[in-house]
């Protein structure tokens, strides 16, 4: 078999990598924290001691972007994770199972669906108090939902091929021929779906905390930069810039991905 | 047709009651009362919730709201003093859908063209470009985009004003940030469509009659690769919706947007409920309105809805 050339998965795992590592190792090893003030040096630009310069406390802004950026990776994988892992339940059971109980449970997805999920998240945040367990309660009231009617849609055309069908024959339980038999056939949309949800939820957790009902201050997400760097927009810009390129580094890193992983898995069905 | 408008605007209604139901009860459900202000004694509080009826039982205010809402009164602004609901909602409406109306046009407009043109380009670097900007035009944030813009073209340049709304030139920035994303959205459904439709059998039979590659691509492969567009329409005002949040917030647009989040901010919560109703019944309803129209252009979608499901 030859091997296709995938730039976007290559470029975007990478890129992806690259990101995670910092967010993880530059906390660790910079002699900065996040929240260490130092009035000397306020305001001050990009140098070799502070890579991305200080904010308005005079502290380090690197430290504090990478810092911000872990909260962001936790609510996207936290997130996309419980979405992704509820969705794949509803979905194969509604699509398993079919008839009456897939006619309702996929309608009461539709009602879902149908009403803006950040309307809802707000709410929520608003009820719970600010923090990053409401965020993601508020991501996974409706954030299931498309990753559910993949799953469905893929078990539907999946499960009345033969090899199920000599699966049910056999007397396998029902729940062993979805985990064991159908769900790694249909694994590709689904991974492929899961890379959109990452993106989505660090979108809505970076929104929140722009709005000032996600994550407050003291505790930093990159959200919550841009939010402090926004006043000083007009004195010291880079405050915004800094923060604002890792986050969109990190959605274009997972879209290349997403986008890779949808070139390896088209192929695949063209087949 | 009639089956599956029935069932359409079933599901709708459905929606509507789940979506005020909710609102309701999470907003009651929210921390402090909308009168504690530090300066006002318990006493005070107490008599301020009496005279809004926050003191009845959460039934006997559900059936309160929900009968106040069936006449179209969605109450009293529990900060603005003597302001209804209805009135700020009236005010703001018009300002935020002005704003999504430019942004529907320039993201059909412009999505439409670069998918196109990524589509039939025979420039290999074209096609790459076009293809990483669509990438980075769903990457990047609508509040991102927003403050980049502020800060290039309002803040560094000068070009554009950045306050208010009150001439064209107002019109510039926020549409384009609130754009960005749905080119991106629209110009990659019509480069998947249009490629796969333009090796349909169709185009080949209008191809041997003698036609134009433009006539075939605008009068016949356009016309079908725009129905996945018109179904992205429920999403995108959903989008636009909540996007205005961000946008009217950064360029101080007086909209339902900003509104929403100011009234976020103040507690108030009857605003809260009404803008949370009012701008998710406006999605309901254009959610509703293109199923129905795309129903109604492709009677394939129609069918598949009302097949019987599969199963044993």
């Amino acid at each position: 078999m030859k091997k296709k050339k995938n730039p976007c998965l290559l470029y975007g795992a990478a890129l992806l990598l690259l990101w995670i590592a910092a967010a993880l190792l530059v906390p660790e090893l910079s002699p900065y924290t996040y929240t260490g003030i130092n009035a000397d040096i306020r305001n001050q630009g990009s140098s070799c001691l502070h890579l991305f310069g200080t904010d308005k406390f005079g502290r380090d802004i690197f430290v504090r972007v990478w810092y911000a950026a872990r909260i962001s990776l936790l609510v996207g994988v936290t997130g996309a994770g419980i979405n992704a892992a509820f969705g794949l339940l509803y979905g194969s059971i509604s699509g398993y199972v079919g008839g009456k109980a897939d006619f309702l449970l996929m309608r009461i997805a539709d009602i879902l669906a149908s009403i803006p999920s950040l309307l809802y998240v707000i709410l929520i945040t608003l009820v719970m108090g600010a923090g990053v367990e409401s965020i993601i309660a508020g991501i996974c009231v409706a954030g299931w939902v498309d990753m559910a009617r993949i799953v469905r849609g893929e078990i539907i055309r999946e499960k009345g091929k033969a090899y199920i069908r000599a699966a049910q024959m056999e007397g396998i339980r029902p729940l062993r021929i979805l985990f064991v038999h159908l769900l790694p056939n249909v694994a590709g949309p689904i991974l492929v779906n899961l890379t959109f949800l990452v993106p989505q939820a660090v979108f809505t957790e970076a929104f929140l905390s722009f709005l000032g009902v996600g994550i407050a201050p003291p505790s930093a997400s990159l959200g919550v930069l841009i939010q402090e760097a926004k006043s000083q927009i007009q004195l010291y810009p880079y405050q915004m810039l800094y923060p604002m390129c890792i986050l969109c580094l990190l959605i274009l890193a997972l879209r290349l991905f997403g986008r890779g992983l949808e070139n390896v898995y088209g192929e695949k069905t063209e087949r | 047709m009639a089956v599956y408008t029935m069932k359409r605007i079933t599901v709708g209604m459905i929606s509507l009651f789940v979506l005020v139901t909710v609102t309701f009860f999470l907003t009651r459900m929210m921390p402090g009362s909308p009168f504690e202000d530090g300066n006002v004694s318990a006493s005070v509080t107490e008599a301020m919730e009496e005279e809004y009826g926050l003191r009845d039982s959460p039934v006997k205010q559900y059936r309160t709201y929900m009968t106040n809402l069936l006449k179209g009164r969605l109450g009293v602004s529990y900060k603005q003093q003597g302001v209804t609901v209805e009135s700020i909602i009236g005010n703001a409406a018009p300002v935020t859908a002005s704003l999504g109306a430019a942004a529907v046009i320039t993201a059909a407009v412009a999505g439409t063209g670069l998918g196109v043109w990524r589509a039939v380009s025979k420039k290999k670097t074209v096609r790459i470009l076009l293809s990483g900007g669509t990438l980075l035009g769903a990457g990047i944030p609508n509040f991102v985009a927003a403050l980049l813009l502020l800060l290039v073209f309002g803040v560094t340049l000068k070009w554009f004003p950045v306050t208010g709304l009150f001439t064209p030139a107002h019109y510039v920035l926020p549409v384009l940030s609130l754009s960005f994303y749905p080119t991106a959205v629209v110009a990659e459904m019509i480069y998947n469509t249009f490629a796969e439709e333009m090796k349909k059998e169709y185009v080949v039979l209008a191809r041997a009659k003698g036609m134009g590659f433009w006539q075939i691509a605008v009068f016949h492969v356009l016309k079908n690769a725009w129905i996945p567009v018109l179904n992205y329409l429920g999403p995108l005002s959903a989008f636009l919706l909540t996007g205005s949040f961000a946008v009217e917030s950064i360029f101080n647009i007086p909209g339902l947007g900003r509104e929403f989040v100011s009234s976020v901010m103040n507690r108030d919560y009857t605003l809260i409920m009404g803008l949370t109703i009012f701008m998710g019944s406006v999605v309901i309803g254009v959610n509703l309105f293109t199923d129905l129209l795309c129903a109604w252009l492709d009677p394939r979608v129609r069918n598949s809805y009302l097949e019987k499901r599969w199963g044993d």
